[in-house]
């Protein structure tokens, strides 16, 4: 039984307990939302581009050759897909108002699956209304807790958040390395042994990109067929970079390789690149595709492409079909523009001579990451104030997983004509000896 | 004091007891919890009075209870959905029934199964059944009216085909509009069409490297202008907006405290960024507030440190539920705890508020004390899109460090040219409020536009305002806020889910049903979404069509009549006393 006095020391320490909660609370002082930034940080001031970003554009008031645009087609500024968005626009209006499932879905959306299916031969397609939310919502639908991915370490951006938002076991293995990537899968064999009854409700994934963002270099599809069936591991291929570029007809790496498209699980890629307009798709199996129509994120709550940009894309995949030509072109010009730029004395080139976006490295780094990029950004510029249009590679420094050197992009698109390309390589050439030396 | 738009009166009740502790939110509230305990004010509205003056105006939203025999007759329903479906599995895995999915090839059939079996369980035999009701292809402008494309099933919805048949001029209560922007003629169609011949429809190429053009410069900076802050960010995706930002803003180490029913956005942007999420009660002030007084007092778990920074994350209405944020209380609590607050407007810019301006106008608060406003162009602009506005120093950071501005593509120009004219004519020609009276309508250019912004705003209210009360005098159970032009009538049972869709759009009306998983599993519901495109004519043809199929389905739970503007002075015993 509690005393008068007993009772009295309690209402105490409880009256002390509360005042000393207010003066932690008022005395607790966050941190600011966010941390200054420096004036003269590389990217806070962005290149403007008045106007279209086509083959001439004018960047930062000055006139340029584009060697920057994802334009590898030349179908930015194409009277016919500007056409067809146009119609499209005085048909539906520019938004959708809704996302898919709640009459957002167009009969210029069925359409333009329907042609993706076609013209890629597989049995379905579906679209997303962002390139960056494409693969990174395709690779959660499928791959949950407890499933293994197996990924290279070149990925880029977007699988990386895709892969972080599904929270699977990731595992990465060296760029285009197969032989580390076996020895991955036959590390996880054993795991499998040692745990047979979790290892049959296990999935594996192999996540690669046709050819790479990061490094311009195409990864080895046939060997990693042969490594899909010897350790039953299913493949979601990225082909941002290669729809549209690699094959004869467009159709992508697969086509290069000349392998049974049926044996890739799931072909995603952004409209953005080759087809000039904005969106992406996954393309494969109904059994496959249909799924992320109920549990694809960035699908089922997201507003739907807008028609006119679906249109576009529709004209370019006509265009596409109706010139094979092209690709062939394109190809040439990368060609001809590796073997121009090779030599230059301070910068190396990074990516094969088929893809049409590489990279331009220091050969010897400098020591510090800020002053590399001060160096790049030196030579950019002056190959801007030379009318060649260049942009830095932008990564997230923190965020990356495997943060790339930085470089300088190259972009061929078949607009360039040879004398343009020439120039270009001759500038850079130029630049490059004066600031690096 | 605001004036009230669309000239409906409203009556205050005064206290009969002085007034709140300051600072802190106590009295005052609505039961806003459907599924609470039943208390000796079951069933009834309140009307919320003024909260020490942090509330401008009265704050009416309700959440009826279940009735009792609806929720156990919707279960049972769902129990006899679920027998049936384990008899139907067990008949296709012994193939007495023909299985209609599509399954794994030859060659992988060894692999581990892509699916889990239960999983798509809910999909096969549930969803499948009424899914014609979903993903419906419309052939024009997502208007007042719309043309659906006929589709017919012969299996049951498992496929569809397309008859060829056009179902026109079906009145469109599914669609975002909310301003009545989504039109193929105008102002902004014309613009947006010059702009689509000297631009091109694709941009290919990011922010950060050689995507940042003019006119995006030009949007950013009248988005600012609009909002009343400093700066202005836009992005391509409405969804990316909130799952690529909000990493860039917290991390490990610091707290997020977000809303029960956030988007999927929200959440996964919660999730990606990698800070400690915990979850308060849906506009529930006092949750949100012990949440806050724990996480300062006790620190990281385990570690006990202090936590970085708190963000509160919530929307400006729900739109599942009908609901505005409470953002009076909101701010307070933020002030007082010195905690940041991130508002996700999607549904409410250029909805609420008296020149659309979004929920910190409707209350009557200044935008700068909202940290990050976020919102989207989809729904109010016909467009597509999301931004982010807020101090120089936040958008000078995300431009340097968003995702978004590094490696996704930048806004189309046609669209963006869209949301710049939409944008205009809902300010007013040029950027000035409509005030200056007929001298500055004649001298100020004239952005011509097929209605001025400001009677838009109006007329949204004012259908919200009408369509609320007749479904409500009709005996309907609504959600929500009766100033959200979301509306949510409730159906709960499942098989009222595919009736009320088919039904509906029988009779010319499209609307949009939502069940498991998008609601708990009881509460299943049509959505209405009103635009000011929508004539009285048009409401009214919608509204007899509704009570004509409340009756045929017996929709009408409501076990009350409302009592239009019946205020009771406040009065303690009838109010239920919330936990301290």
């Amino acid at each position: 039984m509690a005393t008068a006095t007993e009772q009295w020391v309690l209402v105490e320490m409880v009256q002390a307990l509360y005042e000393e909660k207010e003066e932690l609370i008022e005395e607790w002082q966050p941190e600011p939302l966010v941390p200054p930034v420096p004036k003269d940080h590389p990217a806070l001031n962005y290149n403007i581009v008045s106007g279209p970003p086509s083959h001439k554009t004018v960047v930062n008031g000055k006139e340029c050759i584009n060697f920057a645009s994802f334009n590898f087609l030349g179908l930015l500024d194409n009277p016919r897909v500007k056409a067809a968005a146009l119609a499209s626009l005085k048909k539906y209006g520019v938004g959708t108002c809704g996302p898919r499932g709640f009459y957002g879905t167009f009969d210029v959306h069925l359409d333009l699956e329907d042609r993706l299916a076609k013209f890629m031969k597989t049995e379905e397609a579906i679209i997303y209304s962002y390139g960056f939310a494409t693969i990174a919502s395709a690779i959660p639908a499928y791959s949950k807790r407890g499933d293994i991915v197996f990924v290279d370490r070149a990925a880029c951006f977007a699988i990386q958040k895709g892969l972080q938002a599904s929270r699977s076991d990731i595992k990465l293995f060296k760029h285009n390395d197969m032989a580390d990537l076996e020895r991955l899968l036959k590390e996880q064999e054993i795991e499998d042994q040692k745990n047979p009854r979790k290892a049959r409700v296990t999935r594996r994934f192999i996540v690669v990109e046709g050819l790479y963002m990061n490094t311009g270099t195409i990864c080895p599809l046939p060997e990693l067929v042969k490594l899909k069936y010897k350790y039953k591991a299913r493949i979601f291929l990225e082909e941002s970079l290669s729809f549209g570029v690699l094959g004869e007809h467009g159709r992508g790496v697969t086509e290069h390789y000349g392998i049974n498209i049926d044996d890739i699980d799931l072909i995603s890629a952004n409209m953005e690149n080759a087809l000039a307009s904005i969106g992406g798709f996954c393309c494969g199996r109904s059994f496959v595709i249909d799924h992320q129509r109920l549990s694809g994120q960035g699908y089922c709550f997201s507003a739907s492409l807008p028609p006119l940009l679906a249109a576009a894309a529709i004209e370019a995949l006509n265009i596409m079909e109706e010139n094979p030509g092209i690709f062939a072109v394109l190809k040439e010009k990368c060609g001809q523009i590796h073997k121009a730029l090779q030599g230059i004395s301070g910068l190396k080139v990074v990516g094969e001579s088929l893809s049409p976006a590489f990279h331009l490295q220091l050969e010897e780094s400098t020591g510090s990451r800020e002053q590399d990029v001060r160096l790049l950004q030196e030579i950019v510029d002056q190959c801007m104030n030379r009318s060649i249009a260049l942009t830095q590679a932008r990564y997230l420094e923190k965020e990356e997983k495997c943060l790339p050197p930085p470089s300088i992009r190259v972009v061929v698109t078949v607009e360039q004509t040879e004398e343009e390309l020439e120039r270009a390589a001759s500038t850079i050439k130029e630049v490059a000896q004066a600031v690096l030396l | 004091m605001r004036p009230e738009p669309g000239g409906c009166c409203c009556r205050r009740t005064v206290r009969a007891n002085g007034c709140v502790a300051n600072g802190e939110v106590r009295n005052g509230y609505v039961r806003s919890s459907a599924a609470a305990a039943a208390a000796a004010a079951a069933g009834q509205i309140h009307h919320v009075t003024q909260n020490g003056g942090l509330y401008k105006r009265p704050f009416n939203e309700a959440f009826e209870e279940t009735p009792m025999l609806v929720a156990v007759l919707t279960y049972v329903g769902y129990g006899v959905l679920t027998l049936f479906g384990y008899l139907r599995d067990f008949l296709r895995y012994w193939r007495i029934e023909k299985c209609h999915h599509a399954t794994e090839r030859e060659e992988q059939k060894d692999f581990v199964s892509l699916y889990q079996d239960f999983e798509n369980f809910y999909t096969r035999n549930l969803y499948m059944r009424i899914r014609d009701n979903w993903n419906r292809p419309i052939c024009s402008v997502p208007g007042a009216r719309v043309d659906i494309m006929e589709r017919q099933s012969h299996d049951y919805n498992w496929s569809f085909k397309y008859t060829g048949n056009i179902i026109k001029g079906v009145i469109n209560m599914g669609s975002y509009n909310y301003l009545g922007f989504a039109r193929n003629t105008g102002s902004c169609q014309e613009a947006a069409a010059k702009v689509l011949e000297e631009y091109g429809a694709g941009v290919c190429s990011t922010r950060q490297e050689i995507g940042n053009l003019d006119k995006h410069e030009e949007l950013e900076e009248l988005v600012a202008r609009f909002l009343g802050v400093e700066a202005a960010m836009a992005y391509g995706m409405g969804f990316a907006t909130n799952s690529m930002n909000i990493p860039a803003l917290v991390g490990k180490g610091c707290l997020i405290l977000s809303d029960e029913l956030n988007h999927a956005s929200l959440v996964l942007g919660a999730r990606l960024s990698g800070a400690t999420i915990r979850i308060f009660k849906h506009n529930n002030m006092q949750s949100l507030e012990k949440l806050l007084k724990d996480a300062i007092v006790y620190g990281q778990p385990r570690t006990r440190r202090p936590w970085k920074k708190i963000l509160i994350l919530v929307e400006g209405i729900y739109s599942m539920e009908g609901s505005i944020v409470r953002l009076p209380e909101v701010i307070a609590l933020k002030k007082k705890y010195k905690a940041y607050l991130y508002l996700d407007e999607a549904h409410s810019i250029g909805a609420l508020g008296p020149t659309g301006r979004g929920v910190v106008e409707y209350f009557g608060l200044d935008p700068e004390d909202v940290d990050v406003m976020m919102g989207t162009f989809t729904k109010s602009f016909g467009a597509s899109g999301g931004y982010i506005g807020g101090k120089k120093e936040l958008i000078d950071y995300l431009r340097t460090h968003s995702h978004s501005a590094v490696y996704a593509t930048s806004l189309s120009p046609p669209v963006v040219e869209q949301i710049i004219t939409s944008m205009k004519c809902i300010m007013g020609q040029d950027g000035t409020s409509l005030g200056g009276g007929w001298a500055a309508w004649w001298l100020t250019p004239v952005i011509p536009c097929h209605n001025q912004g400001k009677e838009c705003v109006q007329q949204l209210a004012e259908n919200t305002r009408y369509f609320r009360r007749r479904l409500k005098e009709m005996g309907f159970i609504i959600y929500g806020n009766e100033d959200s032009p979301v509306v949510p009538l409730m159906l709960y049972m499942p098989a009222k889910i595919g009736a009320f869709g088919r039904e509906m759009l029988k009779r010319n009306i499209g609307v949009v049903v939502v069940g498991f998983p998008a609601t708990p599993i009881i509460e299943s519901r049509a959505r209405f979404c009103l635009s000011a495109a929508h004539t009285k004519e048009i409401l009214d043809t919608a509204l007899k069509e509704i009570d004509e199929v409340g009756d045929l389905l017996q929709l009408k739970y409501s076990r009350h009549r409302l009592v239009p503007l019946l205020d009771r002075p406040f009065d303690e015993t009838t109010y239920e006393e919330t936990e301290d």
